[in-house]
C-alpha cells in the first residue's frame, strides 16, 4: 500500500498504538486458532435449544397449523406459533411488515412459522418434523416487472410497489449528438459470512430476558424485541457475542425474537443456531436488480444526459429496501457532471426471499450500469474510456443530478488519473506458464490455448452513514482511572464488531487522545446509549467522533485539574500516561487522578441530512466516498474460464486510522466485488433457492483472488475526525464493474448481466461453437466420417 | 445412531453382513456432508479407517492393486509416477483438507457423476474389487457405476480396491469449474494413451447420469492414429482430427441444465477439452512441450 500524505498534522500524541498505527487484531490470534467464542459456541448449562419451522412455498395461504404431536414428543419444551407473540406480530427495521411468525399466508420460501424449543438440538429438529401446517399454495410473484403489472396478485395490503424515488434534473427532453442505451441485470448476492446466525436469550426470572446476539446494532434489534415481546426496552437487553461476518446480512432480525420467546416460554436459556442451508433463508439479501439506461453526450464526450429505470427486486418484506432504492436513485449517474438527468428507481414487493442491505447498498447495481455505459460511450466516441472519465469527472462545488452540492473532497479526477499511472503486471508468455497462473489454476483447462488478456477501469462512489433525515448517532462513555497503580482507559460503546476493526479504531482514538496506551474496549451492550448500525462504512466516523469528543472532554477536566494544581496554562498535553506543558513533563497522570476516575458521555451527531422532495433532489446523504479500480484479467476464450490478474486501486479514506486494517477493508471488499462479477449468485427457480449452500454458492477462494495494488489518497473531511472518511464499501462498488470491463475488453462480448458465467463469455447459448468442424466442413472432409473409416 | 469401527478387514466384512443398512465411513467427507444436511440419517456407520488392508497399495500381477482407503493427497505423492493421469484428478479435488481425507474408495463408493477420481479409472479400464462374507468379485469401472449416485454395491458388500494398468504412456485430467479451487466440476474429461494396447481411453466427467467412455470418439482416434502409423512415427495428429475427437466426444456427452452449468455450455467445454488433452497428451508422446 502507498499512501500518498496530502496534508501533515501535528500528531496529538506519542503513545504507542495511536490513529496512523497498524494496530493487530485483539482477537486475530484467537480467532486463527479457532479459539475465539462465536455467538453459535455460547453455552449455559441447563440451556434447551430452538429451531424453526420454515415454509417449503414462496406463496402459500396457511389454513392451520397442528402442533400437538411435536408438543408431544419427549424432550419438547414448547413449540410456538404466532398465537404466541406476546407483542407486535410485525418486524422491521424501517417498516413493520414481516411477521415473527407468519399467520394467514407465508410469501417466500423459508418463512418462518413455527417455532421449538428441546433439550437436544436433534430432538427440536425432529418435533419440527411433528408440526403439520395445511397450506394452500398459490401461484408465486417471482419477478419484479411481473410484480409492477396490474394484474399481478397484492402480495401486501399496500400494493406492491414497495417504494419508488424519481429524480428529476434539468431538461427532461435535452436531446444529445451521441446516444448509447444498455440494459443491465445484476443477480442475487449474499453476504456469504461465516458464521452462523446465532444466540442465547436467558430469561431473567422477572419477567425480562438477556439475549447474547451477533448483530450489526443492538438497540435497533433492542427496540424490535422488546416491541414483539411487549417489554420494555429496558427489559430486553442485548450483548453482543461473537460475530463471524456480516456485510450487512445481521441489520435485520433473524432468530433475536424467537430464541427470547421460547426462553420466557420456558423459563429457560434457549440458544439457537442456524444450519447453513437456514442461514441462506434467514438473512436478507442484495437486491437483483434490472436496469435500462441511456447516456447522451456530444461528440466531444461531455455528458449531456442520463436516462434511467431501476428495478428492484425487493422480495417479500421490506428490510432496508426503502433506503436501497433512495441510494441507488442518487448514485445511478456516477460520480460524473451530469446536466441533465431522469431516474426512475422503483423497488418491488415478490415472493422471492428478501433483499436489504450487503455492502455498497444501492451504490453496487448502479456502478455497475453507468460504468459500463460510460465505456460504450467511450467505445461510440472513440474516446479512450479513462479520459471520458475524467472530462466528466464531478468536483466540489458542482452539483449532483439529485441536487446536493458536491462537498470537498471529492477526488474522482485524481483517483482515475492515479489508478492510470500505476504500473501494470507483466505478461509472460500464456504457453508453458504454471498452471496457477491460468484461467482454470491446477483444474488444468489450458496450458495457454485461448488466453487473451483485458484491462478494464471503474469508478464508484457512495454515502457514508445514514441518510435522507435520519438521526445518525452514536453514543460512547469514556472513563479514565488508575488500575494497580497505572492508567486505564475503558471505552464503552453499544458499537458492534462485526470483523471491521472499530475495536481497534476506539482504541487507537483513545490512545491518541488520552495519551494513555492501556486501553480497554468494553464489549458492546445495551447498556451504552445507542452508537447506530456497523453498516453504511459509518462507524469509524460516527462511534470514532463520539469516542474522541468523549476524551477529549475527560482530557479537558484533566487538564483543570492540572492547572488547579500547578496553575499551567501554557498548552497541555498527555503522553504515555505523563502530563506534559510545554515539552516537559509536569506529572504523570496517577498523581493528578489518585484514586479518582473521570468518565464522559457524549452523543455525536453528524451535520443533519434532509429526506429528498418528489422531484429526488435534496441534501440526502452528509459524507462521500469514492474509490477507483483497474482490473486486468485473462480469459480462456474458448471455455470463458477466467484469472484476475491483479486489481489495482485507489480510494480517497481521508485519513489512514490503521493501515493493516484498511488494506484488509480494501482486499475483502474487492474479493466480494470479484465474487459478484465473476461467481456470486443465490439462483432461484420459481421463488425457491437452488444453491443454499456453499458448495454451489460459490465465493472467490485464496487462488481467485488477484495481489491488489492500491494508492490511498488522505484528503481530510473537515467535518469528520481526524477527517477520516468510510472505508468498507468503496472497494465493492467499482471493483466489480472493473473486471467485467476487463472482460469486455478481452472478448468483445457485451457482458450486461453479472455474475458473468462461462457460457455468458463465449457466449453460449447464443452463439453455436463455430470453432469446432462440422461433418461438412472443409476441415472435416480431410478426415472423413467414422463410419466410412469403419467400412475399410 | 451405532458407530462400529472394525479392526480387520474380516470384521468389516462381518459388521456390514450384520448390518445391511448401515453405512460405511471412510474419509466421511460425502458421508458428513449427508449427515449435516440431514439427507440420509443410517442408523449403523462402519468406520473403516482402522481397518489396515484397504489402505495399502501394491503390485499384483503387473498391474496396481490400490486400496480403497488411498487418500487424494496419497494418491498425488505416493503414485503420481505410476498413475499421472489419477494424481492430476487427484489436485483438482477439494482442499488441502479434503484430500487429505477423501478417497478413491469413497469417490466409488459416492457415484457421483462429477466424481474426479472416476475419469481417470473409467480411461485406464480399471476394474473395482468388492467383497462381502459371500466371496470376492470383480467388476469393470464401467459396469460399477451405474446411474446417478448409483452403484453395484450389495447391501452386504464393501469396496476393497481398485485394480488398474501402471501408465505406460502419457495422461491428461482437465475439470471445468466456475472457481479456481474448491469446486465440483461441471464437466472433465480424462484421457490416458496406451502405446503398447494401441488404444486411447477417454471418460467425460460431470455431463451424464455416469461417466461417459466416448468411444466413437477413442475408436475414430484409435483409426486416425493406426492409419498414418503415428504411434511409431511419433508425428502429429492432423488438427483436423484433433478437432473430430473434441467434436465426437462432446456428441457423446449427455448433459443438463443445473445451477452448474447448462447443458450447451458443458456440451462445448467437453469438446475443448477432449481435443486440449489429446494434444498435451500427444505432444508428451512425441516428446514435445505443450
Ligand atoms: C468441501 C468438499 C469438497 C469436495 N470436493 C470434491 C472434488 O473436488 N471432487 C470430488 O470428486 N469430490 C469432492 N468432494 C466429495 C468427496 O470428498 C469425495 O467424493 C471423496 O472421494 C469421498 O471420499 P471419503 O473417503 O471421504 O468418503 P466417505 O464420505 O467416507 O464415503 C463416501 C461414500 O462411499 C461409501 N464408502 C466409503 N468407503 C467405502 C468402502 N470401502 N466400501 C463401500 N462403500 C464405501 C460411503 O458409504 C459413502 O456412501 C468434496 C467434498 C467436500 C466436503
Amino acid at each position: 500500500m502507498t499512501t500518498t500524505p496530502t496534508r501533515t498534522r501535528p500528531s496529538a500524541s506519542r503513545t504507542r498504538g495511536g490513529i496512523g498505527e497498524s494496530v493487530g487484531r485483539p482477537d486475530g490470534v484467537p480467532k486463527v486458532k479457532g479459539e475465539f467464542e462465536y455467538s453459535s459456541d455460547l453455552h449455559v448449562e441447563g440451556m434447551l435449544w430452538g429451531a424453526t419451522l420454515r415454509s417449503p412455498h414462496p406463496h402459500a395461504n396457511i389454513r392451520s397449523i397442528y402442533t400437538s404431536d411435536a408438543e408431544a414428543m419427549a424432550g419438547v419444551f414448547a413449540v410456538l406459533t404466532h398465537e404466541d407473540v406476546p407483542g407486535r406480530k410485525v418486524y422491521g427495521m424501517e417498516i413493520p411488515d414481516q411477521p415473527v411468525l407468519a399467520w394467514e399466508k407465508v410469501r417466500y420460501q423459508g418463512e418462518a412459522v413455527a417455532l421449538v424449543a428441546a433439550d437436544h438440538p436433534e430432538t427440536a429438529r425432529l418435533a419440527l418434523g411433528k408440526i403439520r401446517v395445511d397450506y394452500e399454495v398459490l401461484e408465486p410473484v417471482t419477478d419484479a416487472e411481473t410484480a409492477m403489472s396490474e394484474d399481478a396478485p397484492k402480495l401486501h395490503l399496500s400494493g406492491n410497489e414497495l417504494r419508488r424515488v424519481d429524480v428529476r434534473h434539468g431538461d427532461p427532453e435535452a436531446a444529445a449528438e451521441v446516444v448509447v442505451e444498455g440494459e443491465y441485470e445484476v443477480g442475487m448476492q449474499d453476504q456469504a459470512f461465516l458464521g452462523p446466525e446465532s444466540g442465547l436469550a436467558i430469561p431473567d426470572g422477572e419477567g425480562g430476558v438477556d439475549l447474547y446476539i451477533s448483530t450489526q446494532w443492538l438497540h435497533v434489534d433492542q427496540d424490535q424485541v422488546a416491541e414483539s415481546l411487549d417489554l420494555p426496552p429496558e427489559m430486553v437487553r442485548l450483548t453482543l457475542s461473537g460475530v463471524g461476518g456480516a456485510f450487512g446480512g445481521r441489520e435485520d432480525l433473524s432468530m433475536q425474537i424467537h430464541a427470547c420467546m421460547l426462553a420466557l416460554h420456558t423459563s429457560r436459556p434457549v440458544k439457537m443456531v442456524y444450519g447453513r442451508e437456514e442461514s441462506f433463508h434467514g438473512h436478507v439479501h442484495r437486491h437483483p436488480a434490472k436496469m435500462r439506461y441511456e447516456h447522451g453526450a456530444t461528440r466531444d464526450g461531455k455528458l449531456t444526459y442520463v436516462k434511467a429505470n431501476l428495478i428492484f427486486d425487493g422480495g417479500a418484506y421490506a428490510s432496508s429496501s426503502n433506503a436501497v432504492c433512495l441510494n441507488a436513485a442518487t448514485f445511478a449517474c456516477g460520480p460524473y457532471d451530469v446536466p441533465n438527468a431522469r431516474i426512475e428507481s422503483h423497488m418491488l414487493y415478490t415472493n422471492n426471499p428478501p433483499c436489504g442491505a450487503m455492502r455498497g447498498f444501492g451504490a453496487v447495481q448502479v456502478c455497475f450500469a453507468h460504468e459500463a455505459q460510460m465505456d460504450k460511450l467511450a467505445e461510440k466516441l472513440g474516446m479512450d474510456p479513462v479520459d471520458l472519465r475524467l472530462k466528466n469527472a464531478i468536483e466540489p462545488g458542482m452539483k449532483f443530478p439529485f441536487g446536493q452540492e458536491v462537498p470537498y473532497p471529492a477526488p474522482v479526477r485524481e483517483i482515475l488519473g492515479r489508478v492510470r499511472e500505476i504500473p501494470m503486471p507483466d505478461e509472460q508468455e500464456a504457453m508453458g506458464r504454471d498452471l496457477r497462473e491460468l484461467p482454470g489454476g491446477v483444474s488444468n483447462t489450458t496450458h495457454g490455448e485461448g488466453v487473451r488478456r483485458g484491462v478494464g477501469y471503474a469508478v464508484g462512489f457512495k454515502n457514508i452513514g445514514f441518510s435522507a433525515g435520519f438521526d445518525d448517532y452514536s453514543t460512547a462513555r469514556i472513563s479514565l482511572s488508575i488500575e494497580d497503580g497505572e492508567p486505564v482507559v475503558r471505552v464503552y460503546t453499544a458499537a458492534a464488531e462485526v470483523g471491521q476493526g472499530l475495536v481497534m479504531v476506539q482504541a487507537q482514538i483513545a490512545r491518541t487522545e488520552l495519551g494513555v496506551e492501556n486501553v480497554v474496549v468494553e464489549a458492546a451492550d445495551t447498556r451504552t446509549g445507542s452508537a447506530g448500525s456497523t453498516s453504511a462504512s459509518r462507524q469509524s466516523y460516527v462511534t470514532g467522533a463520539a469516542v474522541k469528543e468523549a476524551c477529549e472532554k475527560v482530557r479537558e477536566r484533566i487538564f483543570e485539574l492540572v492547572r488547579d494544581e500547578f496553575g499551567e496554562s501554557d498548552e497541555l498535553a498527555i503522553e504515555d500516561g505523563n502530563i506534559i506543558s510545554d515539552g516537559r513533563e509536569i506529572a504523570p497522570l496517577m498523581e493528578i487522578l489518585d484514586d479518582g476516575e473521570i468518565s464522559e458521555i457524549v452523543e455525536f451527531h453528524h451535520r443533519a441530512t434532509h429526506p429528498l422532495d418528489e422531484n429526488g433532489q435534496g441534501d440526502a446523504h452528509f459524507q462521500f466516498a469514492f474509490a477507483a479500480h483497474r482490473a486486468v484479467v485473462e480469459v480462456d476464450v474458448e471455455l470463458g474460464l477466467v484469472r484476475v490478474v491483479e486489481i489495482a486501486t485507489t480510494q480517497d479514506v481521508g485519513k489512514v486510522i490503521n493501515p493493516k486494517a484498511l488494506e484488509g477493508q480494501i482486499e475483502g471488499g474487492i474479493a466480494q466485488g470479484l465474487g459478484l462479477a465473476l461467481m456470486e449468485e443465490i439462483r432461484i427457480q420459481d421463488g425457491e433457492i437452488q444453491n443454499a449452500s456453499f458448495t454451489d454458492y460459490l465465493i472467490p477462494t485464496i487462488l481467485d483472488m488477484p495481489p491488489v495494488k492500491m494508492e490511498i489518497l488522505e484528503l481530510a473531511d473537515p467535518e469528520a475526525p481526524y477527517g477520516l472518511k468510510g472505508v468498507g464499501e468503496p472497494p465493492t462498488i467499482a471493483s466489480t464493474p472493473a473486471i467485467v470491463a476487463a472482460l469486455r475488453n478481452a472478448t468483445a462480448m457485451e457482458l450486461g448481466r453479472i455474475p458473468v458465467r462461462p457460457e455468458h463469455i463465449i457466449g453460449i447459448p447464443k452463439k453455436p461453437p463455430d470453432e469446432l468442424p462440422q461433418p461438412e466442413s472443409s476441415r472435416y472432409s480431410g478426415i472423413g466420417r467414422l463410419e466410412d473409416r469403419r467400412e475399410t | 445412531m451405532q458407530f462400529l469401527q472394525p479392526h480387520s478387514w474380516r470384521e468389516a466384512l462381518e459388521a456390514r453382513a450384520a448390518h445391511p443398512g448401515a453405512r460405511p465411513i471412510f474419509g466421511g467427507t460425502d458421508v458428513m456432508v449427508d449427515l449435516n444436511f440431514g439427507r440420509k440419517r443410517p442408523e449403523t456407520v462402519i468406520d473403516l479407517t482402522r481397518v489396515p488392508e484397504i489402505r495399502e497399495w501394491n503390485r499384483e500381477d503387473g498391474l496396481l492393486r490400490i486400496g480403497a482407503g488411498v487418500t487424494y493427497t496419497r494418491a498425488i505423492t505416493e503414485l503420481g509416477n505410476l498413475l499421472p493421469g489419477l494424481a492430476m484428478a487427484s489436485r483438482t479435488v477439494g482442499s488441502p483438507q479434503i484430500r487429505n481425507r477423501g478417497t478413491i474408495g469413497g469417490n466409488l463408493g459416492s457415484a457421483s457423476p462429477a466424481g474426479d477420481a472416476l475419469p481417470p479409472l473409467y480411461a485406464s479400464h480399471a476394474v473395482i474389487e468388492v467383497a462381502s462374507t459371500r466371496g470376492t468379485r470383480r467388476i469393470p469401472v464401467g459396469q460399477f457405476i451405474i446411474g446417478p449416485k448409483r452403484n453395484v454395491l450389495e447391501p452386504d458388500e464393501l469396496i476393497i480396491a481398485f485394480i488398474m494398468p501402471e501408465a505406460e504412456g502419457p495422461q491428461q485430467y482437465a475439470k471445468i469449474g466456475t472457481r479456481n479451487a474448491m469446486v465440483i466440476a461441471v464437466c472433465s474429461f480424462g484421457l490416458a494413451l496406451h502405446p503398447e494396447s494401441r488404444s486411447v481411453g477417454a471418460c467425460i466427467g460431470s455431463a451424464g447420469p455416469t461417466p461417459i467412455q466416448p468411444r466413437d470418439a477413442e475408436n475414430f482416434i484409435e483409426d486416425v492414429i493406426e492409419e498414418h502409423d503415428l504411434w511409431e512415427s511419433r508425428a502429429e495428429i492432423p488438427a483436423s482430427a484433433l478437432d473430430r475427437f473434441g467434436v465426437l466426444a462432446s456428441e457423446a456427452a449427455m448433459p443438463i441444465d443445473d445451477v452448474r452449468g447448462s447443458a450447451d455450455y458443458r456440451r462445448h467445454a467437453v469438446g475443448v477439452l477432449a481435443r486440449r488433452t489429446l494434444t498435451w497428451a500427444w505432444n508428451e508422446h512425441r516428446g514435445v512441450a505443450g
